[in-house]
């Protein structure tokens, strides 16, 4: 093997700083001056910083700092101020949203969910900053705002589940609370409890662009490391003047499977890929339990599923449930084909 | 014929592994090679085999078709062809395609003179696939423990073999496949949205290149890891998530078969906790 990796990239090359491209007038200073790491120049650019912060930047900072003191602070107050259950239990700490009784009121008492609304807030104000920050910096610099709109699918599926869902629902409770642990219980209960979001035709999507997207950067990181030998890391160069890295490239993939994009248009399949992995799966949150009460029964009405046999043809309801089966079977206007049959032994 | 413009002086003999010359065309745009040839018999093949199976089986209903492995009761013997038999062909079929494709991969970098990058990243989702349908199956010792070949077949034996763990959230190496899922996008989404925001800068503006690409993320998050350690990153995070998507499923049943809720409580019955005097969680 040759001893070099690449022809032009900045892997471990100790020289003198980027000092940054110049501001244009009207901004603050840069902050952070620039370092060299080793260790991160083993595997790519070793310079960290310089780095702006700007009004956006740092009232994100504090919102988001703000946040994650009210989540802190109710986890370590959840065990009464203990300091080694706080740090045993970190994983599982929680802080919930307010109980279905509030409905969707901004006004809840604190303890009650009302933190958890508080602590949605100042996050929700801090990923909003940050993003006109990602917006801001794109058009200083003269360059469009693709980052921005990405980050904007990936907000909009955020802002789908913890708040415009729930408003849809009428209810705070349908939010996911904060906590490790107690986050993934809330996404499997979620699942089970609209009849399971693999039925869900927009989780499909979402999972289809997400494997979609790692499979892309496996196939685009690599077609990319395997012709750096060629200088192909210079992706915009070889954009606007193309060289044998990106001849190479496009032909491996049209020798492999007839079919070929450029090095600027692998970057829109990336991009839209990974966009809309965030994007259906909004749409598939929004649609459960405002629109569709049971993916599984959703399945197998539009034949994506078949009918399992019942598992326990025998057993027996307790008598609020089966009431409550029999109302909504009952009730006028509603499809007898939406809701479980009730269990013979109710009838 | 379905050449680019530069296509040609890039066809030039030799890189095969196997075949010396014999393989060494293309039909088309395709490159055949020794294994272009054993690819396109074990994919005709075992499509057939699918299409066959549908036609034995209840439905044509392309959501509903379930070609299943053998009954557990077959353990790691043959099945007849409609009890498990086809499952068993099609996936010998699908084993010897897929390492075919990175084969040929191999031979197309040889003759293209790049590096192996990509067929080392496509062997991991091999790894994967035989992990569900090789390598689990054989250390639980029935070819019924594979998933099912089927659209929505697959989704329910994935729902079920993870609600058979309880909640497979808990699982640590899903944990890391998960985090590697979703930070492949995320860096996927960056990467192509500053490659794509720099070459199509608004009106008026010149083409930017990599000294705007790493101002940017220098700006916005202090670090910018350059143009080509984005690649190296990417690529390995995905592969990464390929590779602990195998091992969560190998170590559910092979190696841990309670609950994986339950795999914490080790921690939470350190004697550490209880020592401090001051009562842990519960």
């Amino acid at each position: 093997m040759a001893s070099f990796h690449s022809l032009y990239s900045q892997i471990q090359i100790h020289g003198p700083y980027d000092e940054g491209l110049p501001l244009r007038g009207d901004e603050s200073p840069r902050l952070i001056k620039p370092f060299l790491n080793r260790w991160i120049g083993k595997i790519g650019d070793p310079q960290i910083g310089p780095t702006y912060l700007g009004f956006c930047g740092i009232a994100s900072l504090i919102c988001g700092f703000i946040a994650i003191e009210i989540i802190g602070l109710n986890f370590w107050a959840s065990v009464h101020w203990n300091p080694v259950a706080f740090i045993e239990g970190m994983a599982w700490h929680r802080l919930d949203p307010p109980e279905a009784k509030w409905g969707f009121t901004p006004f809840v008492p604190l303890a009650e969910g009302g933190w958890w609304i508080w602590a949605g807030f100042f996050l929700t104000a801090s990923i909003l900053l940050w993003w006109c920050r990602m917006y801001l910096r794109a058009k200083a610099l003269g360059m469009s705002t693709h980052v921005a709109w990405a980050f904007a699918s990936a907000i909009f599926l955020y802002l789908s589940i913890g708040f415009i869902r729930p408003m849809l629902m009428g209810s705070w409770h349908e939010a996911p609370p904060f906590g490790i642990i107690p986050h993934l219980n809330w996404t499997a209960s979620l699942s089970v409890l609209y009849g399971n979001f693999y039925y869900n035709p927009f989780h499909c999507f979402s999972i289809a662009f997400l494997y979609g997207s790692v499979l892309l950067f496996a196939m685009h990181g690599g077609t990319i490391l395997a012709v750096s030998r060629f200088g192909g890391e210079r992706e915009t160069e070889e954009i606007v003047d193309r060289g044998t890295a990106a001849e190479r490239g496009a032909l491996f993939w049209r020798w492999t499977m007839g079919f070929n994009a450029t090095f600027e248009s692998v970057h829109r399949w990336a991009y839209w890929f990974a966009i809309l992995t965030t994007f259906s799966g909004a749409i598939g949150i929004l649609l459960t339990g405002t629109v569709v009460d049971n993916w599984y029964l959703w399945g197998v009405k539009w034949g994506l599923a078949p009918e399992y046999p019942a598992t326990y043809p025998d057993m027996t309801l307790p008598p609020d449930i089966a009431e409550q089966v029999r109302a909504i079977t009952e009730a006028p206007g509603r499809s007898t084909a939406m809701v479980p049959p009730a269990p013979e032994a109710t009838q | 014929m379905s050449m680019l413009s530069f296509e040609r002086k890039y066809r030039v003999a030799g890189g095969t592994l196997i075949g010396g010359e014999m393989f060494d065309f293309w039909i088309g745009p395709f490159f055949v090679g020794f294994f272009g040839v054993t690819t396109a018999i074990f994919a005709t093949l075992g499509t057939a085999l699918i299409v066959y199976g549908a036609a034995i089986g209840p439905t044509w209903n392309i959501w509903q078709i379930d070609i299943a492995p053998p009954a557990i009761e077959y353990g790691l013997g043959l099945a007849p062809l409609r009890e498990g038999g086809l499952w068993q062909i099609i996936t010998v079929c699908a084993a010897g395609a897929f390492i075919s494709w990175a084969l040929r991969q191999v031979e197309i970098s040889r003759k293209l003179g790049m590096g192996f990058h990509i067929p080392i990243a496509f062997s991991f989702a091999i790894f994967a696939y035989l992990s569900l349908e090789v390598f689990r199956p054989i250390m639980l010792g029935a070819w019924g423990h594979g998933f099912p070949y089927g659209i929505f077949a697959h989704l329910d034996w994935v729902s079920n073999v993870g609600y058979q763990g309880l909640h497979f959230h808990y699982n640590p190496a899903h944990m890391l496949a998960v985090t590697c899922f979703f930070g492949t996008t995320l860096m996927l989404a960056m990467h192509g949205g500053v490659i794509l925001s720099a070459v199509n800068p608004p009106k008026g503006e010149p083409v930017k290149h990599g000294q705007h690409e790493n101002q940017y993320f220098r700006d916005t998050i202090a670090y910018s890891i350059g143009p080509l350690g984005i690649h190296r990153l990417g690529w390995f995070a995905a592969i990464n998530a390929g590779f602990w998507s195998a091992i969560c499923i190998l170590i559910s049943g092979p190696f841990w078969v309670g609950g994986w809720p339950y795999f914490y409580d080790w921690y939470l019955q350190l004697p550490f906790w209880n020592d401090m005097g001051l009562g842990g969680l519960g």
